[in-house]
């Protein structure tokens, strides 16, 4: 394909159609909103299905639904939208139905500022839901990114049946870079699921190894899915001998895959003991502020996450080795940089942060190198 | 093994502490039970929501449906209880959302009959949204609305349905909201097929059900039932037998309602009973199916 | 006159919304990233309203990586609104350029900015005639590049409005030069 002009909006958008997503449910909010128009134009072209539901809690609802139904789903949504989906973004996780949710930050709490950026749901992501589950969500820092990390959303949701949150910005959601997208025919993506009758199917069978393969719903197992707990064969369970085994299973199913799951980018320098450790717009920043300061002749590392979670430990934990500091900036009071704390020391972290709907500049980035 | 049958896990154990026990496999109807679900059911002993339950697989029963090719989607609640006990494909999602989960199913799976399975508090208190949502672009499912004007399973507080006056947990001194007429919402909403009957008639329920699953269009089958155990206590209105009974002199079947005069009309305070629309639109997928054939064909 | 631009190119169209700043935006973004061969960032802020309150395109252009998607310190600020001007008409850098609305801007508190009756040039294709004037005064695209760029942008049966539009902007440019 040509070189295109394209905005990180519409670069998930057809990152969707290309990782196979075949159903997009959404409810209009800005700054997400051109992920479902390019998907309303663009999903009948292959099939799939476009619909604008009543809200966004129908919407969460609604990319459940047809995921059981066998078709890759997606929603798209911003803060307000995303805190409604957040009781059926816990139902995903808990009946381990995939799906994908873009959640393109805008500035908060509550209505906010529509048009401003944010990375204020973080821990949104994260912790959202009430209880305990496993969740992954990926941050890109660019529009070919955007593409790229959509595709690998999908797959890990797959892989893993866990709803896996895309988390982007409305910086990068609406900056238009040149990008060239491959030719979707290239893209593979593996089929996880039960297709076909006639195995025997225990569909939360936890001796099936971490993540036991879905069914899709009129294959032909006529099974149970509830967002109780529930014993191997879905129905309702109070039992604990029933509960903890998958409660173990569950909530450790992504641990023993953290190196396939955690994508980050390390850009070290030997001596360097101060880095910088960023990810989504404000990654941006600070690369900008350090490519000045080694122009300057300074030693500085730089780590960019791509998976926010689960929070790639063991690769912040070695940084926090590495440095005497790791300056954190990003757009809200410090919310990544509780987690950079927990894995390198307080003393060690330095925030650098914004949370109102400005972007971090370069500038504060090297100042928090001084002194 | 169990020795009571208030005990007994699974069917097999049920059935063998009923006497002559070959009931299971005498029915053919009953095979769309589960076998290995832990019954009993949750519901009290004298609960109508069972009623509903035979009179819905006897509907697919007289289908002649595929069990792999229906679906049945549940919300929270007593009712949204029941897809857990018949062998479906059976989705028990959050409360009030089962409609909008069946969206996507349905989308999906145009080719499955996708029944939804609501209380009057799921379907139109927390769910009212989808309800009205999922009539207006007429998707093809049916909605089963069980209506015992109570919430049962948090202990009685006051739904959408409850009656002007009537007692529960959270209004001590009656209820002071009109409640929602089920089907008449329905209709304003664009349902194409509407009924309503009583767990006292459970042989009409059954009608009403086959030809509401076998409409292409959105379906409501508004179950009227009661909740002894919370309502009838709180409203000393006596036993579920009473209860029942209620239901039977109560309620006026539809045909005898439309000979009465406009005055009597009016004056009526008894449930009607009956089919109230059965209509032609067009249908949801159907018409997003020919969209995409529209899209494919080059349509810009 | 004509500015010094930096190796990493910043630029501002700031106006009312409804003036096209954001497609002009764009446009300039196209024709340094597709028609020159060079990378491009284009990022926008925008009021809730689809026309009128204030609306703000930028573009970052290099010949490398652009990290830092947003203008720090412009080389080119055109503002075609007084409340523009008054926002943003400061943060162009020393040296800079400086390019307003002659009719709408009152820019009596900024001398060296140059004047160009942009609207009353051309009303529907504001945007059009203030990238020619731009590209005229700067070069940071080609005039080839930017050419290619309107074509493909505009809409069916604008193309010849908005080309006269760009060599408006040229000629305006030419003008101011001297």
């Amino acid at each position: 394909m040509a070189v295109k002009l394209m905005q990180g909006n519409e670069a998930i958008a057809l990152g969707a159609v290309a990782a196979g997503c075949r159903f997009y449910a959404g409810y209009p909010i800005t700054p997400s909103t051109e992920v479902a128009e390019v998907l309303s134009r663009e999903l009948p072209k292959v099939g799939g299905k476009f619909i604008q539901m009543e809200d966004e809690i129908a919407s969460m609802a609604a990319i459940i639904g047809a995921s059981v139904g066998g078709l890759k789903s997606m929603t798209a949504t911003s803060g307000p939208g995303f805190s409604l989906m957040q009781e059926n973004i816990g139902y995903a996780a808990m009946t381990e139905i995939p799906c994908v949710v873009v959640d393109v930050q805008r500035l908060g709490p509550s209505t906010g500022q529509p048009t401003a950026a944010s990375q204020g749901d973080v821990m949104q992501a994260r912790w959202g839901t009430h209880g305990d589950h496993p969740i992954i969500a990926l941050s890109p820092i660019s529009v070919r990114q955007s593409f790229d990390l959509t595709i690998k959303a999908f797959d890990l949701s797959e892989k893993f049946r866990t709803p896996v949150i895309l988390l982007t910005d409305e910086i990068i959601g609406h900056m238009r870079e040149p990008v060239e997208l491959p030719d979707f025919k290239t893209i593979r993506s593996e089929e996880y699921r039960v297709t076909a009758p006639g195995q025997e199917y225990i569909p939360f069978r936890n001796e099936s190894g971490d993540v036991p393969p879905l069914a899709n719903f009129g294959v032909g197992y006529r099974y149970h899915i509830t967002g109780l707990y529930h014993d191997q064969v879905g129905f309702p369970t109070q039992r604990l001998d029933e509960i903890d085994p998958w409660l173990e299973r569950v909530n450790t199913k992504l641990d023993k895959h953290l190196d396939e799951i955690a994508l980050v980018e390390e850009d070290y320098q030997d001596g360097a003991k101060v880095a910088l450790l960023s990810y989504g717009c404000s990654a941006r920043t600070a690369r900008h502020a350090l490519k000045l300061a080694r122009a300057q002749g300074k030693k500085v590392d730089m780590l960019t996450l791509f998976t926010i979670w689960p929070f790639p430990e063991r690769q912040v934990e070695a940084l926090g080795e590495r440095v005497d500091r790791i300056i954190v900036p990003e757009m809200n009071l410090g919310q990544l940089a509780y987690e950079v704390e927990r894995m390198a020391g307080r003393k060690k972290v330095r925030r650098v942060v914004r949370a109102n709907g400005e972007m971090v500049t370069p500038q504060m980035v090297l100042e928090a190198m001084e002194g | 093994m169990s020795e009571h049958i208030l005990e007994a896990h699974t069917l097999e154990e049920h059935e063998a502490l009923i006497p002559q026990a070959n009931w299971f496999e005498r029915s053919e109807t009953l095979q769309k039970l589960r076998k290995n679900k832990k019954f009993p059911t949750i519901w009290c002993s004298g609960c109508g929501i069972g009623v509903v339950m035979g009179a819905l697989i006897r509907a697919i029963d007289h289908l002649g449906l595929k069990n792999d090719d229906v679906a049945l989607v549940a919300g929270i609640g007593c009712t949204a209880r029941m897809p857990v006990y018949m062998d479906f494909n059976t989705l028990h999602t959050t409360h009030g959302r089962a409609l909008a989960f069946a969206t996507g199913l349905k989308i999906a799976r145009p080719d499955m009959k996708v029944i939804a399975i609501m209380g009057d508090g799921d379907a139109l208190a927390i769910g009212g949204n989808h309800f009205i949502h999922a009539a207006r672009r007429n998707l093809g499912i049916t909605a089963l609305v069980v209506n015992n004007a109570i919430y049962g399973m948090t202990g009685g507080q006051y739904s959408p349905t409850t009656p002007v006056g009537g007692k529960a947990t959270t209004a001590p001194y009656g209820n002071v909201e009109p409640p929602f007429p089920v089907c008449e919402l329905a209709i304003a909403a664009g349902a194409t097929y509407v009924a309503r009957s009583t767990v006292y008639h459970a042989l009409e329920l059954d009608k009403f059900l086959a030809e509401a699953i076998a409409k292409d269009g959105f379906s409501l089958v508004e179950a009227v039932s009661y909740c002894h155990t919370t309502y009838g206590r709180l409203n000393k209105l006596g036993t579920a037998a009473d209860m029942m009974r209620a239901l039977k002199d109560n309620t006026i079947a539809k045909p005898t309602f439309d000979k009465l005069s406009a005055e009597e009309q009016a004056a009526n305070t008894k449930i009607v009973r009956g089919n109230f629309v059965n209509i032609e639109r067009p249908q949801y997928t159907n018409v997003y199916s020919n969209l995409i054939t529209r899209v494919q064909g080059g349509e810009k | 006159m004509t500015a010094k631009l930096s190796p990493r190119t910043e630029i501002r169209l700031a106006g009312e919304g409804g003036q096209g700043m954001i497609l002009a935006g764009i446009i300039l973004a196209e024709a340094a990233a597709i028609y020159d061969g060079k990378n491009a960032v284009q990022t926008q802020s925008y009021g809730p309203e689809a026309r009128g309150g204030a609306s703000k395109a930028e573009v970052v252009i290099a010949s490398g990586e652009i990290d830092h998607p947003e203008v720090l310190n412009a080389d080119v600020v055109v503002a075609l609104s007084q409340e523009a001007f008054k926002k943003f008409a400061s943060s162009v850098k020393p040296g800079g350029l400086l390019i307003v609305d002659e009719e709408k801007v009152d820019s009596t508190s900024a001398p060296q900015a140059i004047r160009i009756p942009v609207t009353k040039m051309a009303f529907e294709t504001t945007g059009t005639v203030a990238l020619g004037v731009l590209v005229g005064l700067t070069g940071v695209v080609s005039r080839e590049a930017i050419e290619k760029a309107v074509t493909a942008r505009a809409p069916r049966g604008t193309e010849e409005m908005n080309h006269k539009a760009l060599d408006a902007g040229f000629t305006a440019a030419e003008k101011a030069r001297k």
